[in-house]
């Protein structure tokens, strides 16, 4: 009898997640300006405030997400990515204004409180989403040959998919819906996304058991 | 009749493209990039402009005379002083956006004694205005360079109030979103007393006068729209109050007219063109901090 292996996700099921990830940290990214106006402005420093907590929250997710990929890396605690970015993007919908306020009264200068507000909104959740991609990376590679292969099409994914979160958002979900109707379907997004890795592997996986079992039996 | 306002609008710019090609043409004087837009400074004759973004071909600008530094060159400025109709004394005045400073300039010498503040958030525009348009900052009238939304929160926070507030951001190639929503206007009826009037300098084409419309009336209730053919622009006139009868409006104005007769302000003419009529369509979404993206519906 064979042990069963860590995960049995097919490669595009890994690149269709990392595109979801990818799609959802530039949806909330291109929103983050739309929920620190009223507070901070629509000045040029509110974006850079924002650009830099998810530039920063990336690189920390990478780093984290890289070296957690060395443990037996599963399925399972890639599904706990996606859950865990989905649950700690909540306080952007439930509680912005509560984290806001305070800032906003106790910090004059905007270029600061727009950096502080963003840092508590958004780089937990941006840095878990950035510990996807790496983790994506070692759940596709089977040798060492491929490995810059397998790095060059999640880097394509799931870059792709933030394009996507950037225009759809700016050109057309504002338009269509309000912003935490958006950001709830990026949170929904990242549920389902958590579900078909779970799903999936399990089909998969009862695949390949079924499959070495009768190999064992011919054999 | 928006059509036709559209169609003026573009004739208008076509004398402008036409004048401008004439061998008398704009000399530039000043050209800068700011963080937030190309500035263009020119002049013709006595006349000279301050141009936003000249080279997408935005015809936004505000001129004035060198030679009559208080006389308002363009309607929509002027338009701005009807305002004074439901305050004719404004003591504490709030100026959004500067532009070249023509609005402040003329209240600060119509109204010497009333506090101005002016909040302007490109501080290049400032300075320009300090250089090239003779604006300067008097012990009564100052200039912060801020966003205008937090500077009103914050002045409500600490429970100051202006009676008389104008809001002129919205001249640009983009549209602050965030000043145009519920939450804003809630945030600017915070800092006004029942003698406060605000008037707001915005659109009157495109699908975003709908929708502004809509926001305007779900918060401050019936208020006056004040158009006229020779602009694009709208002005929105609102008060905590509701609004005057008309003829008092025009007492108003035959004791004011005279006093605004140096910056070029017919007064007594605008009293009728102000109107309460409900001309947009009522059933468009209202602007809020959740959904207001101004500049998508301005672009169609």
């Amino acid at each position: 009898m064979t042990k069963p292996k860590p995960h049995a996700l097919p490669r595009f099921v890994i690149a269709a997640m990392a595109f979801v990830s990818g799609t959802s940290i530039m949806t909330i990214e291109m929103l983050g300006a739309r929920i620190l106006s009223p507070y901070f402005g629509g000045s040029l420093s509110v974006w850079g405030s924002i650009i830099t907590v998810f530039m920063v929250a990336l690189s920390v997710g990478y780093l984290v997400g890289g070296r957690l990929s060395t443990r037996t890396p599963n399925a399972a605690t890639y599904a706990t990515f996606f859950i865990a970015a989905a649950v700690c993007s909540l306080p952007i919908i439930l509680l912005a204004d509560a984290i806001m306020e305070p800032i906003f009264l106790a910090i004059m200068d905007p270029r600061y409180g727009s950096l502080i507000a963003s840092v508590l909104l958004f780089f937990i959740p941006t840095a878990i989403l950035g510990m996807i991609s790496p983790y994506s990376v070692r759940l596709m590679v089977q040798s060492f040959e491929h490995s810059g292969h397998m790095a060059g099409l999640l880097f394509f994914v799931s870059t792709l998919g933030s394009a996507v979160g950037t225009l759809g958002t700016s050109f057309y979900f504002v338009l269509w819906w309000e912003v935490n109707e958006i950001l709830w379907g990026a949170v929904v997004a990242l549920l389902m996304a958590a579900c078909s890795i779970l799903v999936i592997n399990h089909l998969a996986q009862g695949q390949t058991l079924k499959q070495s079992t009768r190999y064992e039996k011919n054999a | 009749m928006k059509k036709m306002l559209e169609r003026s609008n573009k004739l208008a710019l076509l004398v402008v493209l036409l004048l401008a090609a004439m061998p008398l043409s704009a000399a530039t004087i000043h050209e800068e990039k700011s963080k937030y837009r190309d500035i263009t400074v020119t002049q013709v004759g006595d006349r000279r402009c301050l141009l936003f973004n000249v080279h997408r071909g935005d015809r936004n600008q505000t001129c004035m005379l060198v030679n009559d530094k208080l006389r308002l060159v363009f309607d929509y400025t002027r338009m701005s002083f009807a305002g004074l109709l439901l305050n004719a004394e404004p003591k504490r005045i709030l100026v959004i956006g500067l532009g070249g400073g023509s609005i402040p300039m003329a209240l600060s010498d119509r109204y010497p004694q009333a506090v101005i503040d002016v909040v302007e958030v490109d501080e290049a525009v400032v300075r320009v205005a300090k250089e090239f348009f003779y604006f300067q900052e008097t012990p009564n009238m100052q200039v912060f360079v801020d966003d205008g939304r937090p500077f009103i929160k914050r002045a409500g926070i600490r429970g100051q109030s202006y009676d008389f507030i104008v809001l002129d951001a919205f001249s640009g190639d983009y549209i602050p979103e965030h000043m145009l929503t519920r939450e804003f206007l809630e945030e600017v009826k915070l800092i006004m007393t029942p003698e406060s009037v605000l008037v707001a300098n915005t659109f009157s084409t495109s699908r975003l006068y709908d929708h502004e419309s809509v926001t305007y009336q779900h918060v401050f209730g019936e208020f006056y729209n004040f158009k006229l053919p020779s602009t694009g622009n709208r002005i929105i006139i609102a008060q905590l109050e509701p609004l005057p009868p008309r003829s008092e409006l025009m007492s108003v104005a035959r004791a004011l007219a005279d006093s605004l007769d140096k910056y070029g302000v017919p007064l007594l003419q605008y009293p009728r063109r102000l109107s309460t009529a409900v001309d947009w369509d009522g059933s468009r979404r209202l602007l809020t901090d959740q959904y207001s993206p101004g500049n998508l519906l301005q672009g169609n």
